[in-house]
């Protein structure tokens, strides 16, 4: 009696003390958040967003710094984590819409494989397309009155994020004509306050911060966002921007441009990985279960902080953070295009611009 | 404008909030570890600035502003130390600095050149300060009219001073630019993602080399390597001149030429796009053609000093302008800024045009900050500065080891790949030789910095001007010359007349004795059959992707020309002509006690070792056997040395959080910081 007395405690005792002991202690480490980019991008800034909130919320309040491995358009870095086997779990690589779009598009460069790392959280950013007063004032929900104007648009590369736009001003029979080799949006938005550009995009906070502004004064007409997903993968309207319509509503209304086919979908896909899920964060190939748990609580008590929606619009946007079961799912849709997707975006890329990636 | 009815107000209000004792704290905080960093070439403020980030979030958005604008407004200050003392062009914005202020340090002036260098610098950022206090209200217009092809221009204008630093032979000048512009095309195209002179093969060739290396190169290592070889101190005779307040003085003296740098320097910092890098060569440019007397340019001018010290911390106060309003970063450490400005406080600041009108108070106090920075890291500065001149009395040989860990350290941080240190040698081999033939190494310089602003912006407005054209000849004829481009045009073509006739009189590098014809004509044959691989790989280009291979083949065109005359002009001129001038004929380097390869061979052996071992393991075995077999200096004296060295690097990098270069060793071990 006694005994068995004994052995229940005892395994009351394991079972209670198992989850304690499993649990992932950090105090004292130091967790390098690697981004293949410079100091000075939008990666960095989300990092040092995160890095401090994390540190607060994993068990032991472990140093959470940002380092950066910038090189070959973040192809470098990435390959770099694919090398990276699982330690001791103070390792987090973060990648944006600029790694997936050479891995989606299969750029010679990559070497590295998004399935086999181990995705914790996920957050993506909207964008909004506008034009000149002038031309501003023909449009009309759709682009019907557009299709014979030339347009000019300051471009970082047509493989990179761009590619959205680019492929939906086209699929409205818009005639627009990129100027190549800017360093970032802001100095596309520059060459449209100049006059030189006349129609441009931005990136919702960049769009808030500062295009906004020149939509008040008159000097520039929004004309569309490319939307938000919801929880069906459907395209609605972006949440930061209800009154502006998507690309999906100005293509319905346009003569010639379908939201079904090949075009479509292959907008689809590169949309979905350069904007409702343009930034991940990974642990290393080999992850444990529970450092990957340990991870997933964290970024989900950052988002859950009662001041995370106001510290977060100034920095990352007003878009969901994903983590968790989520987090891989949105990975997933994130880093896979079909083949017919990816064909028809390769063979678009060579016949407008003459751009082939071997 | 009602914007002035609110400009003096909200100045009286800056300055209430930046004379609190606490902002003020935190100001003298980030000046002083702003001189930490930046004494150390190629760390800078975007070092700093990462390093201070984590503590921005949430922190009084005045005390962050504080810290912050300290930090980034010393180190161009305090890189100065590094380019007049050690000949180090610590980062961009002191590369012209080294033309004249290194050669003062060599006659044991480098007090005085470095007090006139810093009290330039404070005068600078204080015109900057208050020209900017005026402009900033009405620059959103001004800079909006800077559009691509003015901004082509100024590129063009600052590519002009080759013709000034072009040398005794105008055309090894123009070949020198030609080289560094075809070497700055490497890698991959801005506008078509063509290669260039790179396979994806060779990863690190893609991104193209940095300034950094290419600056270091280019003048650290040929100087060390030189000074080196002789055996002495920097200082001839190991002795020190005039002292601080000479400097300042001779600034007095200047002062005319110090303001007009100034403006030049705001001026062109406040156009976005820019940047930098041209604001010291036109500065530089501009003190040699209002000098009646230029025979002492190069060879220590205090002129060649005050002028681009004054122009390059006024820049700092104009590049906020397109930083601030329009939220576009001049710099990397500005992009860095524009962040962090978000973190502070409740994230109500928003940098953009926004901010003049919400937070003119905020903008005004950042401007004043800058100011208060750069008084109170002069001060500090010059109060250092004669301890510090110190430096160049002590024998070479203790310095030199030193220098190759911290350049190959600074190179290294750059892209974090081990490629980086080797770029290093190979930029370095390159400077070395063309400061042995007495090609113009800042035309060279001139030509990298300045080749991917030309080649963009010359890409970018011929089509928007063919777009242009397209819709009506006028309206093209409007785009392309504009009241500025004229303006800029008449500027740049005065330049370049007036810098050619007064180019022969100004000898970068001394008074070089004509040696043999075979050296040099063997070095104008590796360079040729270096622009023509270079004009070849252009030219496979397919003319789809016309715009990535246009420049290369001009720029690479006019090279090839420029060095066929120079070949046939060898051919028929005597060997005694000043086109062989051959620094190993004659003068200090064909006097030095030891061999250029012997001593290129240590720097050499360090970066093998590091290749094998890793930066620390690499640089242990560097620095005693350096120290013993070199410099011949006892056990204890290495001993303590190398221990002083080591303890150096592992403070500096443990601070920063930077990692060294890893070797073959690290990659089957597994060994704890500082040795991964």
């Amino acid at each position: 009696m006694t005994m068995k007395k004994l052995a229940i405690s005892v395994a009351a005792a394991a079972l209670l003390a198992g989850p304690a002991l499993a649990e992932v202690d950090m105090s004292g480490k130091t967790i390098e958040w690697v981004i293949p980019f410079s100091e000075t991008g939008g990666s960095a800034k989300w990092a040092n967003f995160f890095a401090p909130l994390l540190s607060e919320e994993l068990p032991g309040n472990p140093t959470v710094v940002v380092k950066f491995m910038p090189g070959a358009g973040s192809t470098k870095g990435a390959n770099w984590f694919q090398e990276q086997e699982y330690d001791d779990g103070t390792l987090i690589f973060g990648t944006s819409g600029s790694t997936q779009f050479p891995y989606l598009l299969g750029d010679p460069r990559v070497r590295y494989e998004y399935s086999d790392w181990v995705p914790v959280m996920a957050s993506g950013t909207g964008g909004v397309a506008y034009l000149n007063p002038t031309d501003g004032e023909k449009f009309d929900g759709s682009a019907n009155n557009l299709q014979d104007i030339d347009f000019i648009y300051g471009s970082q590369g047509a493989t990179r994020l761009d590619l959205v736009p680019l492929l939906a001003w086209e699929m409205l029979g818009m005639n627009v004509e990129p100027v190549f080799g800017i360093k970032g949006r802001g100095d596309g938005r520059l060459m449209f306050e100049r006059g030189e550009a006349t129609i441009d995009y931005q990136t919702s906070s960049s769009y808030l911060g500062a295009s906004a502004d020149l939509v008040e004064q008159g000097a520039a007409v929004p004309m569309m966002t490319w939307g938000a997903l919801d929880e069906n993968g459907d395209i609605v309207r972006d949440p930061t921007f209800p009154d502006i319509p998507t690309f999906k509503e100005v293509c319905e209304a346009t003569d010639g441009c379908e939201t079904s086919g090949e075009a479509w979908d292959a907008w689809k896909a590169f949309f979905v990985a350069g904007f409702p899920v343009q930034k991940i964060a990974f642990l290393p190939a080999g992850t444990p279960d529970d450092v990957r748990d340990t991870f997933t609580a964290a970024f989900d008590a950052v988002r859950n902080r009662d001041d995370f929606a106001t510290i977060a619009a100034k920095q990352v946007g007003e878009y969901e953070v994903f983590v968790g079961d989520n987090a891989k799912r949105a990975t997933e849709s994130g880093t896979t295009v079909s083949p017919e997707a990816k064909a028809y975006v390769l063979d678009w890329l060579k016949n407008a611009y003459g751009v082939t990636l071997n | 404008m009602d914007l002035f009815a609110d400009a003096l107000p909200a100045l009286g209000q800056a300055w209430e909030m930046i004379l609190q004792p606490a902002v003020l704290g935190y100001l003298v905080l980030g000046v002083v570890m702003g001189l930490a960093v930046g004494v150390f070439p190629g760390l800078g403020g975007i070092a700093g600035l990462s390093l201070l980030l984590p503590f921005m979030f949430g922190m009084d958005p005045l005390m962050g502003l504080a810290l912050m604008v300290g930090m980034v407004a010393v180190v161009p200050t305090s890189d100065t130390f590094a380019s007049v003392l050690m000949g180090i062009p610590g980062s961009s914005a002191s590369q012209a600095t080294v033309l004249d202020g290194f050669p003062m340090a060599k006659k044991g002036q480098a007090a005085r050149a470095l007090s006139a260098a810093f009290t330039s610098s404070l005068f600078g950022g204080l015109v900057g300060a208050m020209f900017l206090t005026m402009f900033i209200v009405v620059a959103r217009p001004l800079v909006l009219a800077f559009g691509l092809p003015e901004m082509l221009m100024i590129s063009i204008l600052g590519l002009s001073m080759v013709a000034v630093l072009a040398g005794r032979v105008a055309l090894k000048g123009l070949a020198a630019a030609g080289l560094g512009m075809l070497i700055g095309t490497i890698g991959e195209a801005d506008a078509g993602g063509s290669l260039r002179m790179a396979t994806y093969d060779i990863p690190y060739l893609t991104d193209g080399l940095k300034l950094v290396i290419v600056g270091l190169g280019i003048f650290a290592v040929p100087e060390i390597v030189s000074l080196l070889r002789q055996d002495r101190a920097i200082a001839k005779e190991a002795k020190l001149g005039a002292g601080w307040g000479v400097g300042v003085r001779d600034w007095f003296a200047n002062k005319w030429l110090s303001l007009r740098c100034s403006l030049i320097g705001v001026v062109v910092g406040v156009i976005p796009g820019l940047g930098g890098s041209v604001v010291d060569w036109i500065a530089y440019g501009h003190a040699v053609q209002t000098t009646k007397d230029k025979s002492n340019f190069g060879k220590g001018e205090i002129r060649g000093v005050i002028g681009p010290e004054s122009s390059n911390n006024a820049k700092e106060g104009g590049g906020l302008v397109p930083t601030l309003l329009f939220g576009i970063p001049g710099s990397g450490s500005m992009a860095i800024f524009i962040g962090a400005i978000a973190l502070l406080g409740s994230g109500d600041i928003e940098v953009g045009p926004s901010m003049l009108r919400d937070n003119l108070d905020i903008t005004y106090s950042i401007v004043w900050l800058l100011a208060l920075a750069n008084v109170v890291g002069t001060l500090l500065c010059i109060a250092a500065s004669g301890g510090i001149a110190k430096l160049t009395t002590i024998r070479f040989t203790y310095l030199a080891p030193f220098l190759f860990m911290l350049i190959s350290f600074a190179a290294f941080q750059s892209g974090q790949n081990f490629e980086d240190i080797l770029a290093l040698f190979t930029i370095g081999l390159i400077g070395i030789f063309l400061r042995r033939f007495d090609w113009s190494r800042p035309a060279f310089l001139i030509g990298f910095v300045l080749s991917n602003p030309v080649e963009k912006f010359s890409n970018q407005a011929f089509q928007i001007a063919s777009f242009r054209f397209r819709s009506s000849f006028q309206e093209g004829m409007d785009y392309i010359f504009s009241p500025i481009v004229i303006v800029l045009l008449i500027i740049t073509v005065v330049s370049v007349v007036l810098g050619l006739r007064q180019a022969k009189s100004i000898m970068a590098e001394g008074d070089v004795k004509a040696g043999s014809k075979r050296a040099p004509l063997v070095f104008l044959l590796i360079i040729m059959a270096y622009v023509v691989a270079a004009l070849i790989n252009a030219n496979m280009i397919p003319d789809y992707n016309l715009t990535d291979k246009i420049v290369p083949l001009v720029i690479g065109g006019i090279t090839l020309a420029a060095l066929l005359i120079l070949l046939v002009q060898m051919i028929l001129r005597p060997e005694t002509d000043t086109i062989f001038a051959d620094k190993e004929s004659s003068g200090e380097d064909a006097d030095a006690p030891y061999g250029l390869w012997p001593t290129l061979a240590w720097f050499g052996g360090l970066i093998a070792a590091t290749w094998v071992l890793g930066f620390i393991l690499a640089l242990t075995g560097f620095l005693i056997a350096f120290l013993r077999v070199r410099a011949q200096a006892s056990w204890t004296k290495t001993l303590i040395m190398t221990a002083g060295g080591l303890a150096l690097m592992c403070v500096m990098a443990g601070a920063l959080n930077r990692d060294f270069p890893p070797g073959l060793l690290q990659d089957v071990t597994d060994m704890p910081w500082p040795l991964n």
